[in-house]
């Protein structure tokens, strides 16, 4: 006991000081919200599924994240741009054309599952693509050198599609069948969020056994373990990259369909705040592990969308939703004092960490 | 030491000499700042500083056409030929940043046009001001630009209306002619729609209306729900400004509708959300929605002439809204560039303070929007502002 009290270092006495006062600060902030209760309920219930389902769209993206970083142990930036690049194609393509002729409103499980197979089709090309042209010949070399090129890939491929199809705001068409609200139980929700909601608790699910129950999932989670071992049992330790890569990258592609379905724009830049926030995501869940992405999702997104108004407003902050940003990276520097591995993570061995 | 004096001394000796033996040039630069000589077959290089990247590429790009047709109007100055360098001001502070020290370490250039967006002028301001340079804005609206308590800088001058007159003018709109009695504001923290707002608020407030709330998100949000619920909590208003760019502007548009509460609120932004991009990537959801934004309803044989040119250039009808304010920005630059330059043969030297001096002092200046007077603190506009209302897909101009 005295020698793990010896351990302790100034640095971490400070952090845990740092820590207990933005949480005091937030438990105040909370109740002085409680107490002035400035909003009525239904507020209060749209604000979380609209978090519930900003959410479900990080989860989605943070998978691509955390199953990279499983098999390579790098963090790859370009994934927004993989997220990006399916639906401004999908909407260019097949949404924008199939509105303009009437196909979207007479067809919409058709054209819906058009977009979502051309969206994928795109996305996991450009993620294969990337892993072949910029990460694979890197392997070997130290793990910042990949990172770097993550960064240089991500930036190749905004100002590719800018080139490709402009630098507008292109406008996602809307289902006449997603337009307005179903009641859940009595509550009125979007049917734009139901559709986000449940298809990414599907997807996720459904990942979630093809990891755990399939061959393939099984040689994915040999390679994650150790790529030499693998290798020595005869799988093939590309093969299972790319995979991952496939994964990962079309979990994004249908995540840019539902986040165009929900918020019915789309920009060559859009990939990038969206990555940088499912990364985050990954990171607070506990990185290289699923179910810890989407519950990191999950959690930030609720946060973003619930913390502003139920931590600041109480506080008498002026224009509290400029601060959800802060709200989201400070959650990340207490998940990272007090449980550096992340809510779900494992603590890693000294190879992987 | 006394080493490198000695080197320094001689080279001094040497380029008097090397002067003398010319014979020629007389001319000595007593401008406080200093001259930019142009050569005999030198061009005169100005630059632009305007937005001409990212979902708000049309509003530099507009501004940018009108700069590049005052230029072919022109043809020679002093007859010597014009160069325009196109640099981009990103419509960030950062970009302003960038574009304003790239520009000011080419000493060959002379003044600016630029920049689009207030918050990439207020850093860019500070860069050109202490490189003794020029710069004159067409688009930049914010009140604190032409302020000198807050950002003002010596060399700034602006063609663009000021806000304080813009959010005025929004006030009386919807108190007035639209008779609502409550309001809430959003922007999103650039130096622009925060201005705007908040002159809004105030003089709504002013003039007797109910501001029941005034809010802010970031530039990249894509989830205006929970900013807007608190609107709808707060009030809900009757009517809700929110002067800001495209991206997050078409979001809140899409998504106030189906929030509880502002089903029935009156919609209204302003300039920077009108352009063709704009109208596109609003759609649907911003029909009957309102714009405040300078009056374009120009008149006269130069504008027809410069409209003529800009579709016969560009091949469509002005994109956005500031290319008139451009092309009567870069005129004064060349009026005074007139005024002030000393010609000494083919060559040509323009004092840098002379030039701000000129600029600061224009009265009664003939331009496409109007008669330009310039105070000392850069505002030169002739404001006329005027509300329009998206139908169909095109802006139409209802007020005054």
């Amino acid at each position: 006991m005295l020698q793990r009290l010896q351990n302790i270092s100034f640095l971490d006495v400070a952090l845990w000081a740092l820590g207990a006062i933005i949480i005091f600060v937030v438990i105040w902030g909370t109740v002085a919200t409680i107490i002035e209760n400035p909003y009525p309920v239904h507020t209060w219930v749209e604000t979380v599924v609209a978090g519930i389902a900003q959410g479900s769209l990080y989860a989605l993206i943070a998978i691509g994240y955390t199953l990279v970083y499983g098999v390579l142990f790098m963090i790859n930036f370009a994934h927004g741009e993989f997220f990006m690049s399916g639906v401004i194609t999908a909407t260019i393509f097949v949404a924008q054309p199939m509105q303009a002729t009437g196909f979207l409103d007479a067809h919409p499980i058709i054209s819906m599952l058009l977009i979502v197979i051309v969206s994928i089709s795109v996305s996991v090309g450009v993620a294969l693509l990337t892993e072949r042209v910029a990460y694979r010949l890197l392997r070997k070399a130290p793990r910042l050198v990949p990172l770097i090129t993550a960064i240089g890939a991500s930036f190749f491929w905004q100002y590719f599609f800018r080139g490709l199809y402009g630098s507008k705001v292109k406008p996602f068409p809307q289902f006449e069948v997603l337009t307005g609200k179903a009641a859940i139980f009595g509550i009125p929700i979007l049917k734009s969020h139901i559709l986000v909601i449940i298809a990414a608790v599907l997807m996720l699910i459904g990942l979630y056994i093809f990891i755990m129950k399939t061959k393939v999932g099984k040689s994915i989670r040999a390679v994650a373990e150790n790529k030499d071992v693998a290798a020595l049992m005869g799988i093939n330790v590309d093969k299972a990259v790319s995979i991952t890569f496939a994964m990962g990258s079309a979990m994004a592609g249908i995540a840019g369909v539902l986040f165009a379905v929900v918020f019915r724009q789309v920009h060559f830049f859009m990939g990038f705040i969206p990555g940088i926030k499912a990364f985050t995501a990954a990171v607070l869940g506990g990185i290289g592990s699923v179910p810890g992405a989407a519950l990191g999702g999950f959690i930030l997104g609720m946060v973003e969308s619930i913390g502003p108004g139920l931590f600041l407003e109480g506080l008498n902050i002026p224009a509290p939703h400029q601060l959800k940003d802060v709200i989201a990276f400070t959650l990340l520097v207490l998940v990272l004092i007090f449980r550096p591995q992340g809510i779900l993570g494992e603590r890693l061995s000294e190879e992987k960490a | 030491m006394k080493k490198k004096l000695f080197v320094i001394l001689s080279l001094l000796m040497l380029s008097v000499l090397a002067l003398a033996a010319c014979g020629g040039s007389k001319f000595e630069c007593e401008d406080e700042i200093g001259c930019v000589t142009y050569g005999p077959d030198e061009p005169i290089r100005i630059a632009s500083a305007l937005v001409i990247s990212g979902p708000n590429t049309d509003l530099g790009t507009d501004s940018q056409y009108g700069v590049e047709i005052a230029i072919a109007f022109q043809e020679t100055l002093l007859g010597h030929k014009i160069e325009l360098q196109a640099e981009d001001d990103g419509c960030s502070a950062e970009g302003g940043q960038t574009a304003g020290q790239k520009i000011v370490s080419d000493p060959t250039i002379i003044a600016i046009v630029g920049t689009s967006c207030s918050g990439a002028g207020v850093p860019m301001s500070n860069v050109v001001s202490e490189a003794g340079y020029v710069m004159v804005s067409p688009s930049n609206t914010a009140p604190s630009l032409t302020d000198p308590e807050q950002a003002w800088n010596p060399g700034y001058l602006r063609t663009a209306h000021n806000d304080k007159v813009q959010g005025k003018a929004m006030a009386e709109f919807a108190l007035n002619e639209l008779g609502v009695t409550t309001a809430a504001a959003i922007h999103d923290g650039d130096p622009y729609t925060e201005g705007l707002a908040r002159v809004f608020a105030d003089e709504f407030e002013a003039l007797g209306g109910t501001i029941v709330e005034f809010t802010a998100v970031n530039k990249g949000d894509t989830d205006m729900r929970p900013v807007l619920a608190a609107v709808a909590a707060a009030g809900p208003p009757e009517f809700l400004y929110y002067p800001v760019f495209t991206a997050e502007g078409a979001f809140i548009t899409k998504q106030a509708k189906e929030v509880a509460g502002l089903e029935d609120t009156i919609l209204a932004a302003a300039d920077g959300m009108i352009s063709s991009a704009a109208a596109e990537a609003i759609g649907d959801a911003g029909e009957g929605m309102y714009f405040s934004g300078p009056d374009l309803s120009y008149s006269g044989g130069l504008y027809e002439d410069f409209l003529a040119k800009y579709v016969e250039d560009y091949g469509a009808e002005p994109i956005s809204v500031f290319h008139a304010h451009a092309f009567d920005g870069t005129n004064m630059i060349f009026d005074c560039i007139e005024k002030v330059a000393v010609q000494d043969g083919d060559t040509i030297h323009i004092g840098r303070q002379d030039l701000r001096t000129c600029l600061y002092n224009i009265t009664d200046f003939e331009g496409i929007t109007g008669t330009l007077t310039c105070d000392q603190y850069g505002d030169c506009a002739d404001p006329k502002i005027s509300v329009s209302q998206l139908i169909d897909g095109v802006y139409e101009a209802i007020w005054p």
